[in-house]
């Protein structure tokens, strides 16, 4: 696939991701470990299951370590670096036996692929280990493009939705591209542009309660613009901006929902309907 | 709604700012439709995006290469400047950079200045500082002159009354000029102008900006669109130049890829209107110039970010203003909720070093790092990465030894407590299951009243069974 820069909707923040040599994706394998991430534990299990069966789905084994907790992110961002170095450091220990760690939430994947190096920086010993980590770390939709090479035939109905990625996630991860790659491959779906596209949904961690009132008043924004863009509902692989948008939606009143892409992706496929 | 701090008790704080604000509809419009344009303005100057991105490398590497060589290159373009005639000075803060330019005007013994824009002069209050001396300093860029007539202080580093519409600058100038209101932006714009022309004759000294000084040949570059520049810089008898000691560059070569960089980053245009060289005053054959020229060149704290490798990047800025364009968070507070001279992303990563993070508490914070700044940054500084890294100073205890001009002014012995907490429950998987097991079982019993998430939110309600649980099931494997 050729690395465009993000084309976002008219109107939208232009947003060139910052390119890293373009990853060169390794065989399917066989087994994985699935991360599931501190938000999607307790607020999307249901969409880390449906990750799970999309993964098994195309018969590869998948492990959940049960000492698994949170990547460290939050007090990261926060400036609290020894506290986010011992919680990476427990990950990066439960994650250290060499099978391929797969993330369905794309900024906490750029956490492992990205910020476990500035983490770790004054241990030359543990770096090691973090670029094995980083290079084992995939997205779920990148996984799915890329390495599982999904090829899926579309049993939902024909439907409309609208595509929201984590900024952190488009810039570390290249979320954007895969996702919408992914979503291309579903025959019924087609994906509506959403005014100002690119633009962060005002999430953004603690920010979200440090400034609540300039977060609100983005998040605000981007519910707007997704319910303008004429689509049934919003998808999208963060769990983050997935609780952001659907906290701000549920407070407004609107029926207007979004849903974790990996739960959207397995209905589409396995044709099971739930809502 | 009960939970909102007071605004009245936030008012000297970035949030207080950013609450009045967010509730000012003609504001937000204002800063939506201009940043709206701005972006694709610069989009529009970059249309091959390999292009764009191997000059911003480019650009990157210019400033990097010249800030290693920062003191060196300082020394010969003052041995450069002064062969050609410029007298150069050196300021360590504000009030001596302030003092310098008096004097110099104070033994033309000067009464009015007209200044080009300069977002230094700014940072020194240069305004304030002559008027209390009885020195009239007429700002002549006609933001700045808009914002100077309304008693205001500039929103933006590139367009200072971006805060404005047509209609509000009509009514201003009818208020304080005394002329017709009209809608028409050439009408508006002739209006500052024929009260400006006369002010340039009449200036005893001429104050501009520096965009680039330029070492090998002692050379002051200067960008603008107006012709004020040209006119600050050549029709009054003495010329001032202040700037801070981060726009020295090596070579002409150098600023060839920069200024490119910075006109289309800032406005998209290929070039501006103007860009004026200035090399030394009039020489005794030449029929115009300023008799005498000056360069000012400000510290102000950035030998401090200079000194640390990471937050040396910040000194790569060009001051495109291309951050706060893209800047969701900008867009909607505007420029004069920084309360600073430096609005915007840069602002947050620059004004710490200049008058402490003490003074500016909230600026790292006030970023959901969705790194739009970063991505845009003709000179890649990696702004995200930055506010990341002032994060860290601003929570250290005094005994951790902040690194950065009054830093830890975060610092909490409570919220250390809580992240010890967080640290805890994510380090001890029994700890952290029980915790899900608990959230997820109690779950209609958590907390309804979560601070200020639920100010703009529904409450969160845990699952009803963890992912933990649920893959454990599906996976019958244990704890594998």
């Amino acid at each position: 696939m050729s690395e465009r820069f993000y084309d976002a909707a008219p109107n939208a923040t232009l947003v060139a991701p910052e390119r890293a040599k373009p990853r060169v994706y390794p065989a399917k394998p066989t087994e994985v470990t699935l991360f599931g991430t501190c938000v999607m534990d307790l607020f999307f299990p249901e969409a880390g299951l449906d990750a799970i069966r999309l993964l098994e789905r195309e018969g590869i084994r998948v492990h959940f370590p049960q000492a698994q907790s949170c990547c460290g992110q939050p007090a990261w961002t926060s400036g609290y670096v020894n506290e986010a170095r011992e919680v990476a450091r427990a990950q990066l220990n439960l994650l250290d036996n060499g099978l391929p760690v797969v993330v369905p939430s794309g900024s906490c994947a750029g956490m492992f692929r990205q910020h476990y190096q500035e983490v770790f920086a004054e241990e030359p010993d543990t770096l090691k280990r973090v670029e094995s980590l980083a290079e084992r770390t995939f997205e779920l939709t990148e996984f799915l493009l890329h390495v599982c090479k999904v090829d899926w035939q579309d049993l939902g109905k024909p439907t409309q939705i609208a595509l929201h990625t984590s900024c952190s996630a488009r810039r570390e991860m290249n979320t954007h591209l895969h996702a919408r790659e992914l979503l291309g491959k579903l025959a019924n779906v087609e994906r509506l542009d959403h005014d100002h596209e690119s633009e962060c949904c005002g999430f953004g961690g603690t920010f979200s309660v440090r400034m609540p009132e300039v977060s609100g008043a983005m998040v605000l924004d981007k519910t707007r613009a997704l319910r303008e863009s004429g689509a049934a509902e919003m998808v999208t692989a963060d769990g983050g901006c997935l609780m952001n948008i659907n906290g701000s939606l549920d407070k407004q009143q609107q029926p207007f929902r979004g849903r974790h892409l990996a739960s959207f992706l397995w209905e589409r496929v396995s044709g099971e309907h739930r809502s | 709604m009960s939970q909102r701090i007071p605004v009245k008790d936030l008012t000297d704080s970035f949030r207080g700012r950013a609450v009045g604000a967010l509730a000012d509809d003609q504001l937000r419009t204002n800063f939506r439709v201009a940043m709206d344009s701005l972006m694709k303005k610069r989009a529009d100057a970059f249309p091959d995006e390999h292009e764009r991105e191997g000059l911003r490398e480019l650009g990157n590497h210019i400033k990097a290469r010249a800030l290693s060589q920062l003191p060196d290159l300082l020394e010969q373009l003052e041995a450069k400047l002064t062969d050609n005639g410029v007298k150069v000075h050196w300021a360590e803060t504000t009030e001596q950079a302030n003092r310098i330019v008096h004097s110099i005007i104070e033994a033309k013994q000067g009464t009015q200045v007209v200044k080009g824009k300069s977002m230094v002069s700014e940072e020194m209050e240069m305004n304030d500082y002559l008027a209390e001396r009885n020195i009239e300093c007429l700002e002549s860029d006609m933001g700045e002159y808009i914002v100077q007539l309304d008693g205001e202080k500039p929103s933006h580093i590139i367009m200072p009354a971006i805060h404005k519409n047509r209609r509000q600058v009509s009514k201003l100038f009818h208020d304080k000029l005394g002329v017709d209101e009209t809608e028409d932006v050439n009408e508006l714009i002739q209006i500052g102008r024929r009260t400006l022309r006369e002010k340039f004759l009449e200036a005893d000294v001429g104050v501009s900006g520096v965009n680039f000084a330029i070492a090998e040949t002692g050379t002051l570059l200067l960008v603008e669109n107006e012709g004020n520049g040209r006119m600050s810089t050549t029709a009054p008898p003495v010329h001032v130049a202040v700037t801070g000691i981060e726009k020295v560059v090596g070579n002409l070569r150098d600023v060839v890829p920069l200024l490119s960089l910075l006109t289309r980053s800032a406005l998209g245009q290929p070039i501006t209107t103007y860009v004026n060289m200035i090399s030394g005053p009039r020489k005794p054959d030449e029929l115009d110039g300023p008799e005498e020229v000056h360069l000012v060149l400000l510290d102000n704290g950035r030998s401090g970010a200079f000194a640390d490798a990471q937050l040396r990047q910040t000194l790569n800025c060009i001051r495109c203003g291309a951050c706060m364009n893209h800047c969701p968070v900008y867009t909607r507070v505007g420029g004069h909720t920084y309360g600073e001279v430096y609005p915007g992303p840069i602002g947050k990563i620059v004004t710490p070093h200049m008058v402490g993070l003490h003074q500016v508490p909230d600026h790292p914070s006030a970023s959901s790092l969705c790194g739009a700044c970063g991505d845009v940054c003709p000179v890649k500084i990696p702004i995200p990465e930055l506010l990341q890294r002032l994060r860290q100073e601003n929570v250290k205890s005094p005994a951790e030894q902040p690194k950065v001009k009054d830093g830890g002014a975060k610092y909490s012995r409570k919220e250390r407590v809580i992240w010890r907490f967080w640290t805890r429950l994510n380090t001890s998987p029994m700890f952290y299951r029980l915790f899900l097991w608990g959230a997820t079982r109690l779950r209609k019993l958590a907390p309804k009243n979560v601070g200020p998430w639920i100010e703009n939110h529904s409450a969160p309600v845990p699952a009803r069974r963890s992912l933990h649980d649920l893959a454990k099931a599906h996976l019958n494997q244990g704890d594998r």
